[in-house]
């Protein structure tokens, strides 16, 4: 019942998200077509592009047009390159969800423990070691730490390419090319999810059923390992879900700085083109993306909390 | 022989301040003593310092010896060896001091594993005949159920069989009890007293409601302030208290609450004059649905109730927790509208009317919670003077604030203070006060005593009932608590899973009950004389 | 104790010191930011009176950098306005109205919260023209899901309580109860957050104008400096350090605060931060 509803739920915000894209690109003021071609455009030649893209037609009757090729996974066809548009975003895919992956598993590994080790040093002094640097990777933009990375480690010690994606041809290579832009992201999505960690943990070791397990005989490490993490895990989970869409986001300026041919440099070339079909396609499946992780990261309640399988 | 001995116990904080001021006391192998006091007297305290589970930065000074170790100034590491083992500890709230994500079974033998080391399966199986032990029926299915899938009592129940799943010598049991329901309340004392019988360990009994210390202790301390300042024989103590702390303790329990007998009240004559009343009156929630095809489970909090209340009668309404006597309250004073059925309101006819102002000038509310009952951001003349602002009535508001304030036994610069500068019985005053502003008719309280120590239960219900003649109210008095209920109210109603089940006047109700749930909610109320029928 | 005083001490001072040095800005800076010189290409630090040196076409960083804490402000104060007008109603009315109102509502910002600032900025401006603008609009309006969320979060435990029951028995609205009784007691909660979404609203302000889809030319911004120091970050890395710290330096200040805040009013409050 849960995940029926929670399905339905999920259909239901993809379908609203699609018309956010959709009204975003078409009902605000000026017309795609001018946009497209320019201000030195004949009326003749505008007119002409408006037909060509239907754009003449009533815009519910657009919006269910591209609404039913979304469903059918046909996006249109790029204005500039007369390529197929989901054709293109899926290459692209090929190095933006690596690229988030990586950096989600680097955010996690680093996060962790640095949060479970502060907060079992509660007012010690590896806690406050812990707490300033999280402090300080909350306050770098990830896109710095980028730059900053590339001149240390690439342009300084040739490490790791300095820009561009060779591929998947070579995994070995592709992964290297990959380090430092998901490293970039996972020191600032490592700081956050650190302080969350740990807030976690520590709220966790003052619940009753802590002092409960340390009357039946367990250690305080030891009550922590066999009963506090997993409750710790609960509200973690939600931030790690959230702080998804803040990771994806961060793929896009990354991608700019590494001059990776992701989905973000994508639309910004989108962008500088007009595309504007183009822009509409890629927004709306970083969007569906964020969604699917919501609902898969809710979905991943039922297996750590058992009160969520009633609800 | 000895098992346990606490000498010079001084708990402080990090300040200086003396939580817990010199206590000595000691319990013999298979003793059975009641620490009993009021909220911040220190008793937890005591507790946890003897399980070495005080929170971090209280400093302990003092002895206590378990079987003649010393325990004070051991390692946190040193004492796992004894916790769960040697000694164990029953808490207060079974819901939050179990591990909400790890199954029952599991949590029960842990104490096994830890200090036994016994194989996963052997005690599962164990698990499975300690639940069984504690009364829990179908214990292999609950075994493997969640906390949040058995009842409070079976939690409760958990909570015992937990403890004393490797025989502790000594079991420290901190209000088990305060959570429950009445009836769940007589049962789960009745599992605790054979069980500590069967297995032959010491019992401290912390707890501020008296009468539940009376049928299982022998010894008593009572403890005030961080001091102990009475002690001796159990039945000595509440028979014929000497030290004004016990005495304003034994003289606080209700009447209804002291012996197997009701005693009898002066029965008001009513009036009938009928202010309220209310016909099949029911109200159901739609839970959310378990599958697509089935509509959702249906609760019904009340269901077909009817009663009349009479002009200037202090009515009673009693029950169980989810019994429906606040949503029934909450009906009665417009915040819950019905489903089905009928009410009128001196006059007032709710369910015609879609605007329920008329009603807020003669019906007013007290609430249970005196700590969320009064905005903290406001000023104490302003709560009170709230309803007047609200409700437009004219006049000098300043002078009736001071005059209500007044009426309910407040100094006179309450008005300008703020409620997180007055206990939670002056709040509750406050609460009762701005009730009063609009000079309503009938009162209705909700539990407007349960969360407060027995003393001031006491000086609030005599206030109440004083007000009620002062003001020439009507109230409407809901509680949990039959003793309660019975030393207040003319009338009572009986709930029961949302239905009326009996009314009739107090007496006549719980001395006489017709009803087998009344009988068992009387039979189960813990006596001061130790008699307890359930 | 004194460690979450020292949070509150240092954000507060680092905040006061970004918004003097914005105002300052305005009068007054060491060179003309816009000054172009062909004769002070790539100074290093301190270099004929430039403190910290000059970019590629000669202009002094130290003024720019300046300068550029008008942008930031000025989008950090407008977005988290846009923000907090739209979210502190939107999640009152959740909390309040509960049922079908909340579900929607809910559902509804949780579909707004899929599309991150970058997101919904690269949107606006591929419908529209590129400009602080759109970003501070695309900023606001990404974080009113949040702000609705923890209005709402902290509204339905305030009216929860007999106190707003008590307001209701004697005849009070519920929107009056939001505005007199709720949000009194969820100031602090507002507050903490308003202050970290700041932090949040600056570096997305920095990441916009470093995507080129910000702050526009002539206007000075952090970001779009970054964006300028990647071209010549081979021959001068030295030009990516200095916006990159004043970002950093903001944002901790911020963030700092926001710490430093939350302990002082309530040290349970929990601060979303994404």
């Amino acid at each position: 019942m849960y995940v029926v509803r929670r399905l339905g739920v999920f259909l239901f915000s993809v379908v609203v998200a699609s018309g956010l894209v959709f009204s975003v690109m078409s009902i605000l003021p000026g017309d795609p077509a001018q946009v497209m071609l320019g201000t030195q455009a004949t009326p003749e030649s505008v007119a002409a592009l408006r037909t060509e893209l239907g754009l003449d037609r009533p815009i519910p009757i657009q919006y269910l047009d591209w609404l039913s090729g979304v469903v059918r996974g046909d996006l249109g066809t790029s204005i500039f390159s007369g390529q197929d548009i989901a054709a293109q975003i899926a290459s692209r895919l090929q190095v933006t969800m690596p690229l988030a992956v990586m950096a989600m598993t680097m955010t996690i590994l680093l996060a962790f423990p640095a949060g479970v080790y502060a907060a079992s040093r509660h007012r010690h002094l590896g806690d406050t070691v812990v707490t300033t640097l999280s402090q300080v990777g909350l306050a770098i933009p990830a896109f710095w730490a980028g730059l900053i990375l590339v001149t240390v480690f690439a342009v300084g010690r040739g490490w790791f390419p300095a820009n561009g994606f060779p591929g998947w041809n070579s995994a070995g290579e592709g992964l290297r090319a990959l380090f430092l832009p998901a490293l970039s992201l996972a020191i600032v999505q490592g700081a956050i999810i650190t302080r969350y960690v740990r807030a976690a943990v520590l709220d966790t070791m003052r619940e009753d059923y802590i002092r409960t397990a340390r009357a039946k005989g367990l250690s305080r490490s030891a009550a922590l390992w066999r009963h506090g993490l997993r409750n710790a895990a609960i509200p973690v989970l939600t931030i790690l879900g959230l702080q998804f869409a803040a990771l994806l986001a961060g793929t896009v300026v990354i991608e700019t700085v590494f001059v990776l041919p992701g989905l973000g440099s994508m639309l910004l070339q989108a962008i500088t083109r007009r595309d504007l079909l183009l822009v509409q396609g890629g927004a709306f499946v970083i969007v569906a993306f964020i969604l699917t992780i919501n609902l898969l990261v809710d979905l991943t309640y039922r297996f750590v909390d058992p009160r969520v399988a009633r609800r | 022989m000895t098992l346990l001995t606490v000498d010079g116990l001084t708990i402080t904080t990090a300040s200086g301040q003396a939580l817990v001021d010199d206590v000595s006391f000691a319990i013999e192998r298979g003793g059975r003593t009641g620490l009993i006091g009021e909220s911040g007297s220190g008793k937890t305290l005591t507790a946890l310092a003897i399980m070495g589970l005080l929170p971090e930065g209280l400093e302990v000074s003092g002895s206590i010896t378990l079987d003649g170790e010393e325990l004070v100034g051991r390692s946190d590491r040193a004492l796992t060896v004894h916790r769960g083992n040697s000694m164990s500890m029953i808490f207060q709230e079974p819901m939050t001091a179990m591990n909400a994500v790890m199954r029952v079974g599991r949590q029960v033998s842990e104490p096994l594993r830890i200090h036994r080391d016994m194989s996963d399966s052997d005690a599962d199986a164990e698990a499975v005949a300690l639940l069984e032990a504690v009364g829990i029926d179908r214990p292999e299915q609950r075994a493997g159920a969640y906390p949040h899938e058995l009842s409070g009592g079976q939690r409760q129940r958990a909570m015992i069989a937990m403890a004393l799943a490797c025989g502790p010598a000594l079991v420290i049991a901190d209000e088990p009890t305060t959570a429950l329901d009445v009836t769940v309340q007589a049962q789960v004392l009745s599992v605790l007293r054979s069980r500590l019988a069967a297995t032959d360990a010491a019992l401290l009994l912390i707890t501020h409601d008296l009468p539940v210390v009376a049928g299982i202790t022998h010894d008593l301390l009572v403890i005030e302030g961080g001091k102990i300042a009475d002690r001796g024989g159990t039945r000595e103590l509440f028979d014929t208290p000497v030290h004004p702390v016990t005495r304003r303790l034994v003289e606080a329990v209700p009447p209804m609450s002291r012996s197997g007998e009701v005693p009898t009240k002066a029965h008001t004559p009513s009036v009938e004059d009928v202010i309220i009343s209310a016909r099949q009156l029911t109200r159901t929630y739609t839970l959310r649905r378990r599958r697509l095809r089935e509509p959702g489970p249906v609760i019904r909090a009340v269901d077909g109730v009817s009663l009349d209340i009479h002009r200037g009668e202090t009515f009673g309404i009693v029950g169980e927790s989810g019994s429906g006597k606040t949503t029934l309250a909450r009906i009665l004073i417009g915040l819950n509208r019905p489903d089905r059925g009928s009410i009128t309101v001196d006059g007032v006819d709710l369910t015609a009317t879609k605007d329920l102002r008329p009603l807020r000038h003669i019906a007013q509310m007290v609430f249970q919670d005196p700590m969320g009952s009064l905005d903290p951001r406001m000023r104490i003349g302003d709560i009170v003077a709230e309803p007047l602002r609200s409700l437009k009535i004219g006049g000098d508001h300043e002078t009736r604030v001071r005059e209500l304030l007044e009426a309910v036994s407040l100094p006179s610069d309450t008005a300008d203070r703020y409620p997180h500068e007055f206990s939670g019985g002056q709040r509750q005053r406050i609460a009762i006060a701005r009730a009063l502003a609009p000079d309503p008719k009938i009162l209705v309280a909700d539990e407007p005593v349960s969360a407060l120590d027995m003393s001031v239960q006491t000086v609030t219900l005599d206030l109440l009932a004083r007000l009620k003649e002062d003001f020439d109210l009507t109230m409407i008095f809901i509680s949990h608590d039959l003793s309660v209920v019975h030393r207040i109210c003319d009338r009572v109603l009986v709930m029961e899973s949302g239905r009326a089940v009996e009314t009739g006047p107090a007496d006549d109700v719980f001395r006489t009950p017709d009803h087998e749930h009344t009988r068992q909610l009387v039979a189960s109320i813990p006596r001061l004389d130790g008699t307890v029928s359930a | 104790m004194r460690w979450k005083r020292v949070n509150l001490v240092v954000g507060a001072a680092i905040v006061a010191l970004v918004i003097v040095t914005a105002l300052v800005s305005f009068v007054w800076t060491p060179y003309d930011p816009q000054q172009i010189s062909s004769t002070e290409r790539l100074l290093g630090v301190g270099e004929n009176g430039h403190v910290l040196g000059t970019d590629q076409f000669g202009r002094d960083v130290l003024s720019q950098i300046m300068v550029g804490s008008q942008t930031a402000l000025f989008v950090g104060v407008l977005a988290v306005g846009i923000a907090v007008v739209i979210g502190i109603p939107l999640g009152g009315l959740a909390a309040a109205r509960r049922g079908w109102t909340e579900e929607g509502v809910m559902r509804l910002s949780d579909v707004i919260y899929a599309f991150p600032p970058v997101l919904l900025a690269i949107l606006l401006v591929a419908a529209v023209s590129p400009g602080v603008g759109p970003a501070m609009v695309a900023i606001g309006i990404a974080y009113v899901p949040i702000v609705a969320r923890v209005t709402r979060g902290a509204a339905l435990s305030v009216f929860e309580l007999d106190y707003v029951a008590a307001a209701r028995t004697y005849g009070r609205r519920k929107t009056y109860i939001f505005v007199r009784h709720v949000l009194p007691n969820i100031a602090s909660v507002l507050i903490v957050q308003v202050t970290v979404l700041f932090a949040l609203a600056i570096l997305a302000e920095a990441a916009l104008s470093f995507l080129g889809i910000g702050a526009q030319p002539p206007r000075p911004s952090w970001g779009r400096s970054l964006r300028d120091a990647q071209t010549f970050i081979q021959l001068s890395p030295r030009l990516a350090v200095w916006p990159g710290l004043a970002i950093a330096f903001t944002v901790l200040g911020f963030n700092l605060l926001g710490d430093g805040l939350r302990d002082a009013l309530d040290p349970r409050l929990e601060v979303r931060r994404t």
